[in-house]
């Protein structure tokens, strides 16, 4: 699937684009299909998110999201080395995901 | 150390609000990012993986203890309670939001600091030697002659928009504890019958293409020295290559229309601009010097209770010859074992910042390995010194040997990695610490990069590592016999790469070539340069 | 054209190119483009009155040497800066010899004002003229 991401303008959040809005969880994100071009240009010039482009995503059985490329990946989770300051500090072991 | 006057002080507020306007009109949609994004890298701010980031200058690497405390409050209030220091002697923040950049600006101009052109294609934070004013081998302290360059490269009218980025180091001693050979601009501050002057060294650099600078002139008289950097500049901003972002930089000219014909357009510019009169006036040298001036050093004990081995090893380790002698210069590793180098909590800042306060004279220095110097220790204080670092997780006793290693953020941050390099860190001094063999291995110096960008300054290690995508998966590829001191070379790649694992494994098995073949002193580079690549490359592929 | 602080009169014709300017004996406006050499003018800057540079993207920076180049030697006449000419170039522009200005898109006014007096003070001697600030704390 084809799925849009970028940085929070304001916060340089990692951010994906769930259809109507912008979340922090990359679960949240869907595909953006054939609209994704259109979707780009419209949210590059109402300067919420910045410079978003498209990246190749598969949905998992269990409707997880998982980016095709592990830059992608570690954007989605945090950095590997800090797991206390990624979205999931409960879960050390979600550092497996990335890898 | 140097202090701002109203001048100084005006040019950094100044810039604060310019970048306040320049962040509102980035958020009225007045620039695109297109625009916006060149302004904000001339004031340090990145956009990375998971937020902007925001690298802040340490001129020539020295700050007070009052400087270091500021940047740890700025850890703690916008940042996530950490900072990283850099290769080039700055500190930068992994969590910054673009709508405090301003105000996190404002408050280190409080404090005499700023971000200013830590990115963008102009001219850089000069770096120095992190021993100046200290060490024993040095000709005079170069930070006076950094200090007047760092002046002129401020605000630039001229080289705001070079080809590309341009950094500048000064030393002044025969060592070269700067890298200052892998600089656009190396600058060597020398005496000729008496006489102080600048040599000049041109063209260097890592990135995809690394390059030694040749020396371009042995010797400018110091009252012509921004003169003639001006004229390096100039031929540069007109001739360097804008066609191909990777081919940009200096050394690339230099290269291609080669030494000689480069000198030969910086020597007319040169001229042409000595009848221009742009050189600062004699006296300014002369202003600057007294900040840099030795403070009040006193005679005491000259050697110390080495009856407890932990401290003995780290005397023997993380403490430099200083010129006075009962003094040394101490260094505090930000290496710990298992640890992500060059991070300090903001807590660890405050703590170096109060021991630099207590027992080195308010002074403090980063060095481009990323580690923290305290420059001047009385030896009668080392131990107390000690006892306290130990405590913090400072005191890792680890100098240039295998575990202070340099590595880049990598792909754990960045945005222009393709693998990550922390964790081969970590799990490299993990397994050295375990094994007990850091110790037998002496100097051995172990550089980390992400990609070909070489932040991590690869080509410069005795051993460099370099993580690339292969196919969507890290790959690493290991090179051997780099060097970034006055022995300066460049690192040879040994062959293909290996994954993860499969690198950390081979680090291990040069180490042991190395021990097995070495003879007496040698170092694992004097080793690597007598008998040559041939058995290293036996040992990891046969 | 946006901006300008000279008096004279605006030279209103049309450039011609420094090739041309080179060839032509009568000439007296000129544009260089960002790979040309400021310094092929130097013969006949007695007869120009205008010379454009051109920065066709504002990260190109060949056009502030080649600005400072021609009023190191002499020149007088306008020097207007054209092409991607924007707000953040402004203070260094003026610095490197331009007094005239005349930006593809026109620039907010208030924030163009700002932008020419960003620098209370100068560290660097350049082609306005200013005293540095290494020359006024020695005064």
């Amino acid at each position: 699937m084809k799925v849009l991401t970028g940085n929070d303008l304001k916060t340089g959040d990692v951010v994906w684009w769930t259809g109507s809005e912008w979340s922090r969880h990359v679960d949240d994100a869907v595909d953006a299909g054939e609209r994704a071009e259109e979707i780009l240009a419209a949210e590059e010039a109402a300067r919420r998110v910045n410079v978003p482009y498209i990246i190749e995503a598969t949905r998992e059985d269990d409707g997880k999201v998982r980016p095709a490329h592990i830059k992608d990946r570690i954007r989605a989770l945090g950095p590997t080395v800090r797991p206390d300051l990624t979205l999931k500090p409960q879960s050390p072991e979600a550092i497996d995901w990335v890898i | 150390m140097y202090k701002y006057d109203n001048y100084d002080q005006q040019m950094v507020d100044a810039r604060v609000e310019e970048f306040r306007d320049q962040a509102r009109r980035r958020l009225e949609g007045k620039l695109s990012e297109d625009q916006f994004k060149p302004l904000r890298l001339m004031n340090g701010l990145y956009l990375q993986l998971h937020a902007y980031m925001l690298r802040v200058a340490i001129p020539y690497g020295t700050l007070n203890s009052e400087q270091m405390t500021a940047l740890a409050n700025i850890a703690d209030k916008y940042d996530r309670g950490y900072g990283h220091f850099t290769t080039r002697q700055n500190l930068q923040y992994n969590w910054i939001k673009l709508e405090d950049a301003a105000d996190i600006l404002a408050d280190l101009a409080k404090v005499e600091m700023h971000a200013i052109q830590t990115s963008g294609n102009c001219i850089r934070n000069i770096s120095s030697d992190h021993f100046a004013g200290a060490t024993h081998d040095e000709l005079v302290d170069p930070r006076p002659y950094a200090e007047l360059l760092r002046q002129w490269s401020s605000f630039h009218p001229e080289f705001t928009y070079l080809p590309r980025k341009f950094k500048i180091a000064v030393i002044a001693s025969e060592k070269d504890r700067a890298a200052m050979r892998l600089h656009d601009i190396g600058i060597q501050i020398v005496e000729q019958n008496g006489e102080l002057g600048a040599r000049f060294f041109v063209g260097g650099g890592m990135g995809r293409t690394p390059m030694i600078a040749p020396m371009i002139r042995d010797f400018v008289p110091l009252d012509q020295l921004i003169t003639y950097a001006e004229a390096c500049l100039r031929v540069y901003n007109r001739y360097g290559r804008r066609d191909n972002k990777y081919k940009a930089r200096i050394k690339i000219l230099v290269h291609e229309i080669g030494k000689d014909e480069y000198t030969r357009q910086v020597e007319e510019e040169f001229k042409h601009l000595l009848d221009q009169g742009i050189e600062p006036p004699r006296e300014e040298l002369e202003r600057i010097k007294p900040f840099f001036a030795d403070p009040a050093f006193e005679d005491g004990p000259k050697t110390v209770d080495r009856s407890d081995p932990d401290f003995a090893l780290w005397i023997d380790r993380n403490t430099h010859r200083h010129k006075h002698d009962s003094y040394v210069s101490a260094v505090i590793s930000l290496k710990p074992v298992g640890g992500i180098p060059g991070d300090a909590t903001g807590e660890q800042m405050r703590l170096m910042a109060q021991l630099a306060k207590q027992y080195s004279f308010d002074e403090l220095r980063i060095m481009h390995t990323q580690n923290v110097v305290l420059p001047h220790v009385k030896i009668a204080d080392l131990h107390d010194l000690w006892t306290e670092l130990d405590a913090a997780g400072l005191g890792s006793p680890n100098m240039d040997s295998i575990e202070d290693m340099i590595a880049c953020p990598g792909l754990d941050y960045c945005s222009l990695a393709n693998a990550r390099s922390i964790p081969l860190a970590q799990r490299i001094s993990e397994r050295f610490d375990a094994s007990g063999k850091t110790g037998k291995l002496g100097e051995l110096k172990l550089k980390i990069s992400g990609c070909i960008n070489a932040c991590g300054h690869h080509h410069a290690g005795h051993i460099g590592i370099l993580g690339v995508d292969k196919k969507g998966k890290e790959n690493y590829q290991l090179s051997l016999g780099g060097s970034e001191a006055e022995d300066v070379s460049l690192a040879k790649i040994t062959g293909p790469g290996f994954d993860e694992d499969g690198v950390i494994e081979a680090v291990e098995k040069v180490t042991d070539v190395y021990l097995d073949q070495r003879e007496g002193e040698e170092r694992f580079l004097d080793t690597y340069r007598r008998i040559g690549m041939a058995p290293f490359k036996e040992a990891l592929y046969d | 054209m946006q901006f300008r602080f000279r008096d004279d009169e605006v030279v209103d014709h049309g450039t011609v190119t420094v090739d041309a300017c080179c060839d032509q004996t009568n000439a007296t406006a000129v544009r260089i483009e960002p790979g040309d050499d400021a310094r092929e003018l130097l013969p006949f800057l007695d007869r120009l009155a205008l010379v454009e540079v051109n920065f066709p993207t504002f990260g190109d920076g060949r056009g502030y040497s080649a600005a400072r180049i021609l009023r190191e030697a002499g020149y007088t006449g306008e020097l207007r800066a054209v092409g991607d000419v924007g707000i953040d170039q402004l203070s260094h522009m003026l610095r490197c010899g331009f007094d005239a200005f005349a930006p593809d898109k026109p620039l907010d006014e208030s924030d163009a004002r700002r932008a020419f007096a960003t620098w209370e003070n100068v560290y660097q001697s350049a082609a306005d003229g200013r005293k540095t600030i290494q020359e006024l704390r020695h005064e």
